[in-house]
């Protein structure tokens, strides 16, 4: 592997007595698309955070482009584009004169700024609105201007924490897409997401964090197929010689009262067989999704 | 440092040109009301005040001052409730700091802007005032560089407050227990001269008693021997609040 792009060494964030990313290391090369993934307060936020300086270490190395983020902050930020969280578009003034005064910030020159800002608003198909202000637009929307403005800089690598989260589904394929596009572009991309359909359709590789830790990480596929196999056999209301034979036949599954989940490579045989015998209604086979994976390493409590 | 500074600047001018016609107003006419309502309603009752060893008008008396306030005003409430609205409602400096900016040109742009904004009321007020033929030159365009000075001082006041407020709400603390004991007790619409000891040490104790006493002296075109007390005050007081509005902000953005 070439030097990887972001690389972090027992990264550790503490606030207090409340460890937020515990020790965790992890390597991005250039030109992949990496994905944090955990359920709320797990870390992913404060990681990526770290990334572009808005959070200091309290211990480890990590290094963006080779330069130490504690040491460079200045110079690793001009050459990243960053999609926080919240929307952080100004109110003040109008899209367009959001991407020229945020050009500006980097020094960028006025007339290569302009030319920059009209190139990447037709790109997310926003040059209609280049008067318009944040406030007047949706959701969607604003997120693909926010997009948009962190391209400003033609950055080496984009950082997204949660890209569509809070978006329609029409707005969300239409944030894919771009993505996509970028990606194809040879755009390293360090995202979050909450959504394995994001996660499985975006990411080359992925973590999934909790509690501050790395639980797993790798390809998506490879992921479902070690962890899940091919497929799951949902059962709703399973009785009771159902739960003893599945435990006879040491498959690997999971209790959840109501619904059992049988996780394997099952031939139509087997499927055909318990459902005959066992279940003549309330028995779905599927294919083993990355949701499978995360609910089955994070657990299903909820988090809050 | 490298142009950070002056990027946050251009932001806060871009926004200013937007509403230059609006934010003209306020500058333009309060000092008209105040010296209509004290220069020409009170100074029949009150006559002529001392000043040094000489008399003058009391409408002479209390321009210098209304320009001081407005120093003052401007930079302070742009560095609390502007800045405030900037950093927390519309995370105005979450987006700055994704960019090769930190925080310490972000907060250093917003204060120098604060300055501006009091050299803006100060240029438009003075042109009213000298109207009144109520300022003399040349000394007087030295109220220019005044005004960005005092600018300076409330407004790294203004922006420490902003570091530590919770809450929007908050800001009418500092205005009820600073700005308003401040507007009415720093020699600005009575002399501090007839005054007992304790109140005259009390009254050089705050900013806006130096800061008027600077603008009296240039308004009436001469050098007084207060001034290198007065400078020396203002420019201690910006080092003092500067730093701490950095050090503030720093530890409420940076987590």
């Amino acid at each position: 592997m070439l030097e990887p792009i972001v690389e972090a060494l027992k990264i550790r964030k503490a606030y207090g007595r409340l460890v937020a990313v515990d020790d965790i290391s992890f390597a991005i090369a250039r030109g992949e698309c990496f994905g944090i993934l955990g359920p709320n307060g797990a870390g992913k936020t404060t990681t990526i955070r770290m990334t572009y300086g808005f959070s200091p270490l309290t211990s480890g190395v990590l290094k963006v482009f080779g330069l130490d983020v504690s040491r460079h902050a200045r110079a690793i930020k001009a050459r990243i584009g960053v999609c926080q969280q919240d929307n952080t578009l100004d109110p003040d003034l109008t899209i367009f004169q959001n991407m020229t005064v945020f050009a500006r910030y980097f020094d960028i020159p006025a007339p290569l700024a302009v030319k920059r800002a009209g190139e990447l608003l037709s790109f997310m198909s926003l040059d209609n609105r280049s008067h318009s202000r944040a406030m007047e637009l949706s959701g969607g929307m604003v997120r693909r201007i926010v997009l948009a403005r962190a391209l400003i800089n033609q950055p080496e690598l984009l950082i997204l924490d949660e890209p569509t989260t809070g978006l329609d589904p029409q707005s969300r394929h239409q944030v894919w897409e771009r993505l996509d596009n970028l990606r194809r572009q040879g755009l390293s991309i360090l995202l979050t997401t909450h959504y394995m359909e994001e996660a499985s359709r975006l990411c080359d590789r992925i973590i999934i964090m909790d509690q501050g830790r790395i639980l797993i990480q790798g390809k998506p596929s490879g992921l479902i197929r070690d962890q899940i196999g091919r497929d799951v056999l949902e059962i709703t209301s399973p009785a009771p010689d159902l739960r003893a034979y599945i435990r006879l036949q040491n498959m690997a599954f999971e209790d959840l009262g109501d619904r059992l989940l049988v996780y394997g490579n099952h031939d139509d045989h087997l499927y055909r067989y318990i459902t005959n015998r066992f279940c003549p209604e309330g028995c779905v086979m599927r294919t083993a999704t990355l949701e499978d994976v995360f609910l089955k390493l994070t657990g299903r409590g909820l988090r809050e | 440092m490298s142009t950070g500074i002056l990027r946050v600047w251009q932001r806060n001018l871009d926004v200013y040109r937007q509403n230059w016609k609006i934010s003209f107003m306020p500058p333009l006419l309060e000092p008209l009301l105040y010296l209509a309502a004290f220069g020409v309603g009170l100074s029949g009752l009150i006559g002529d005040v001392p000043y040094g060893d000489r008399k003058i008008s009391y409408l002479a008396f209390i321009a210098p001052a209304l320009l001081a306030i407005n120093i003052m005003n401007n930079a302070f409430f742009e560095n609390t409730y502007s800045s405030f609205v900037r950093m927390y409602y519309q995370k105005t400096f979450d987006a700055m700091m994704a960019t090769p900016m930190s925080v310490e040109e972000i907060i250093t742009g917003e204060i120098v802007w604060g300055a501006t904004k009091s050299v803006i009321a100060t240029a438009i007020m003075m042109v009213i005032l000298t109207f009144f033929d109520l300022i003399h030159y040349p000394a007087g365009l030295l109220l220019i560089p005044l005004a960005f000075c005092g600018g300076f001082a409330f407004g790294s006041m203004g922006m420490y407050f902003t570091g530590i407020v919770s809450h929007i709400e908050l800001f009418n603390l500092p205005f009820f227990l600073f700005i308003t004991p401040m507007f009415l007790f720093s020699g600005t619409f009575f002399p501090l001269e007839g005054m007992p000891p304790w109140a005259q040490a009390l009254a050089s104790a705050l900013p806006l008693t130096h800061l008027v006493d600077l603008a009296r002296g240039l308004c009436y075109g001469g050098f007084v021997k207060s001034f290198p007390l007065a400078i020396g005050y203002l420019i201690l007081f910006s080092l003092v609040f500067y730093p701490l509005a950095l050090i503030k902000m720093r530890r409420r953005l940076i987590k």
